[in-house]
């Protein structure tokens, strides 16, 4: 690796935003033919350096060097053409267009100055099968399309482009294992073909897979480069964190499964043909996990339980008491005190061009109020209090919740609905797109609660946060709940294979391979 | 799902415009004292295509999740620049529908480049934007007056072939010359994609900016093109204020009722044109019924919030709540 030329060099770049240093001085030379990953908690600068190379953002100095000569890009489109394409973690699909239209966006096949519709088909049918999607209809519209669908069409629609250097950012952060294992046949195969690959991933096991060369970020500069598989995980976090790394998970405590009444209780839910008589009970201080592959149900099933499903069928229990639950409102109310912690924080979760403050006060506003005037000392008692607890870096209360960084912005939507003191938290795929640092402390929050009286019920994509997190996970497959694993049973193996509904000892081999390691 | 039912969900909106024009209509000439003549379809048509144009502008923006508050007043200046100038020899009278076709061009243009490179809100803008146009058009036409060439008019206002109406035709023609090459074309399709979604649009390199201006720019020729018919039907150039405004207003009320999103991004100018005729025909039906014209808006604004409501019937059958908001 290290005599090749680089094919794209970054020297010395720096970014500032405000008074925050993004990129400080930062370097990177990526080789044609590899993988390169990137490494870093959030905020340390790897999105950013990403925005530099793809055109979004301006450094304020440093060079760019393609192929030895200098270049600098002005808008996106600048950097395609230049070869270099990225597949953002926010999503750049466009949603009232369809599949096909969405991977020629930026540069439709054309016949007499109009759009070719059959030559875009055709693109359109070839890059999905490239990045091996072909299940998706490109006539589809990409809103209709689950987020790991939409996953998947954004890699088709960036293998469209023919880029020379392809940067993907938490790409694999929305799909399930199976698509994680085809879109890793693919980024090989681009290699082979020549192509420098940048691949940005909270997931160490999935670097370990797929990664040649290694490149530490933090605090905005890198920090370390080393050849893939020459350092240990462990030592890999200490680089990432600064810091000694300790146990990631809390310990899970002992407990003895006594007559207490379940907090949460659901007998027979079904709904749509989504939902497959579902039955299940949460006791006080326990977390349960929601396990399977992606949508198989869990959405729908956190989604039932918080009131926002119509026509449902079967019984939900709150302490021993069957309850109708008609809409989030009634949820949250105190009297069944649940909280729902969303999968989009962008959509569902908050709301982005107001300030920290409003969307932290905005659940928990009817208990703040006294006639329907907010008590202002209360709420900011309340709001320094969850600051505090979930250690909110923020430049202020006052600024757009927006302007935050992604594991930040997470911990806003969670103290949001912590300011209610639920006791019942649904939580949906929190961790996702989030760094290892705000993780960690996402799972010892997740755990104190527990301590303290809540019932949690936690859907997550990464198995080892199931294995680490979990009293019990429920395995669910087309939305009925296949297998429940208790303890010592929760394993890495025993997941996947009931995940894909097959119990047999070679399950978990094959298929399982992508996901976790 | 097979792909004709992909095409069938893309262009329910326009569908559903489609048959309640149908319906509509049907009621309409069934009462008619004359029936379903060519006569009752040319008049129907010469009255609709007005809006039928105003309302096509009114889509080009709406696309791009704008709104254009100044097509009416476009509308009524090309009317009053069309009174002076479209008149005399068949070159001369060639020369001045380039100009007030140029003259929309030009309107929209700056509508466009106000909105885009100004980055004001479009709704502010065309605000301001159309009471300038409204101006222009007082001064041109302190009172109503005026002419136009006749011969042009009676042919572009008449029958082709005794049964179709012309203005019929000179839709069709526009529709193909500009709306479907717009469509297909990739800053059509810039236009939708910053509508639907303008930082997922920017983050894949689309010429968003091109796209917007481009639709702002058609709409102000769409415009026109209406203002040019209306001096055909009326032979005088009026700066008549309300009528500017009741076109705006109704052009976003075709717009709706054609399946056109108004938060951008959905929609086809086919739909917003069976919007329009839809929409005229309400006012249609007071008249064969023989109701009070007063009653006229009331009316017209009942069948309206009718007619928007189907396309909310979807809404019932929702069973996951959070579908609502989509």
């Amino acid at each position: 690796m290290d005599g090749a030329v680089p094919l794209f060099r970054m020297e010395g770049i720096s970014k500032r935003y405000g008074g925050v240093r993004a990129l400080e001085k930062a370097d990177l030379s990526v080789t044609a033919g590899s993988i390169h990953a990137i490494l870093g908690e959030n905020g340390a600068g790897k999105s950013t350096l990403i925005k530099v190379m793809a055109g979004v953002v301006a450094p304020d100095e440093g060079r760019m060097m393609l192929e030895g000569s200098e270049v600098t890009f002005a808008s996106p489109a600048a950097a395609n053409q230049a070869g270099i394409v990225c597949i953002f973690q926010e999503l750049s699909l466009i949603p009232e267009l369809s599949v096909a239209d969405n991977i020629v966006i930026s540069g439709p096949p054309k016949r007499f100055g109009m759009i070719d519709r059959k030559a875009q088909r055709r693109i359109a049918e070839e890059a999905l099968a490239r990045a091996g999607a072909s299940d998706i209809h490109p006539l589809a519209l990409v809103k209709d399309l689950p987020l790991s669908r939409r996953q998947m069409v954004e890699i088709a629609k960036a293998l469209a482009r023919k880029p020379r250097i392809l940067i993907l950012d938490e790409a694999t952060s929305a799909l399930t294992a199976a698509d994680v294992a085809k879109i890793f046949g693919v980024l090989k195969r681009l290699r082979e073909e020549g192509l420098a690959l940048l691949y940005i991933s909270h997931r160490m096991n999935e670097i370990a897979e797929l990664a040649d060369q290694c490149t530490v970020f933090r605090n905005g500069r890198n920090v370390a480069s080393y050849a893939a598989g020459s350092k240990s995980d462990n030592e890999v976090v200490e680089l990432m964190i600064g810091r000694e790394y300790s146990h990631i998970f809390p310990p899970k405590p002992v407990r003895s499964h006594s007559g207490a009444v379940p907090v949460l209780e659901a007998r027979n839910l079904s709904w749509s043909d989504r939902l497959d008589n579902i039955s299940l009970s949460i006791g006080a201080g326990e977390v349960i996990g929601l396990g399977g592959l992606d949508g198989q149900g869990q959405r729908e099933l956190l989604l039932a339980f918080f009131g926002v499903l119509r026509g449902l069928s079967g019984q939900i229990l709150v302490d021993g008491r069957p309850v109708s639950i008609a809409s989030p409102s009634a949820a949250s109310d105190a009297r069944i005190g649940m909280a729902l912690i969303p999968e989009d924080r962008k959509t569902e979760g908050l709301m982005l061009p107001m300030t920290v403050r409003e969307n932290l006060s905005f659940a928990a506003l009817d208990r703040l109020s006294k006639a329907g005037v907010i008590d202002r000392a209360a709420e900011q008692r309340l709001i320094d209090d969850m600051v505090g607890l979930l250690a909110i870096k923020s430049a202020g209360l006052d600024i757009p919740v927006g302007a935050l960084s992604g594991g930040n912005q997470q911990k806003v939507v969670i103290a949001k609905w912590l300011m209610r003191q639920p006791r019942i938290i649904l939580l949906n795929d929190p961790t996702r797109g989030i760094d290892v640092g705000t993780k960690q402390e996402l799972y010892q929050l997740m755990r104190k609660l527990a301590d303290a009286g809540a019932a949690i019920l936690f859907y997550s994509t990464d198995y080892d946060e199931l294995i680490g997190c979990c009293d019990r996970v429920l395995v669910l497959y087309d939305g009925a709940v296949k297998r429940e694993l208790v303890g010592a049973e929760i394993t890495e193996h025993a997941l996947i294979a009931s995940a894909l509904n097959i119990h047999g000892e070679s399950a978990g081999r094959g298929a399982g391979k992508g996901g976790e390691a | 799902m097979k792909d004709w039912r992909y095409w069938l969900a893309e262009q329910r909106g326009t569908l559903l415009a489609f048959a309640i024009f149908i319906v509509m209509f049907a009621i309409y000439s069934a009462n008619h004292p004359a029936g379903f003549t060519a006569n009752v379809v040319q008049t129907a048509a010469n009255k609709g295509v007005l809006l039928a144009f105003v309302a096509m502008a009114q889509t080009l923006v709406v696309i791009t999740a704008g709104i254009d508050l100044s097509v009416g007043m476009i509308f009524t200046l090309t009317n009053c620049m069309a009174s002076w100038l479209v008149v005399g020899t068949g070159l001369e009278t060639a020369f001045g529908v380039i100009a007030v076709v140029g003259t929309g061009l030009l309107c929209g243009a700056v509508n466009g480049a106000i909105v885009i490179y100004g980055r004001l809100q479009p709704i502010v803008a065309t605000i301001a934007s159309g009471a300038v146009y409204f101006g222009l058009a007082l001064l041109l036409r302190p009172v109503p007056g005026g002419s136009v060439n006749e011969d042009l008019a009676d042919f572009l206002t008449g029958r082709f072939f005794g049964i179709v109406p012309a203005s019929l035709v000179a839709l069709f023609v526009v529709v193909l010359v500009i709306w479907v090459p717009f469509s297909r074309s990739e800053l059509g399709r810039a236009a939708y994609a910053a509508g639907s979604s303008e930082t997922a649009a920017y983050m894949s390199g689309v010429p968003i900016r091109r796209g917007k201006f481009l639709a702002y720019t058609l709409a102000g020729l769409l415009a026109a093109i209406g203002g040019l018919f209306l001096t055909f039907f009326t032979y005088t150039g009026e700066a008549a204020y309300a009528s500017g405004n009741a076109y705006t207003l109704f052009s976003i009320a075709a717009v709706v009722l054609g399946g056109v999103s108004l938060f951008g991004g959905k929609g086809s100018a086919i739909g917003a044109i069976f919007g329009a005729l839809a929409f005229r025909t309400i006012g249609d039906l007071l008249f064969v019924f023989d109701f009070d014209p007063l009653w006229q808006p009331l009316f017209q604004g009942v069948v309206l919030l009718i007619a928007v409501s189907l396309g909310a019937f979807a809404l019932f059958r929702v069973r996951n709540r959070l579908e609502w908001f989509l």
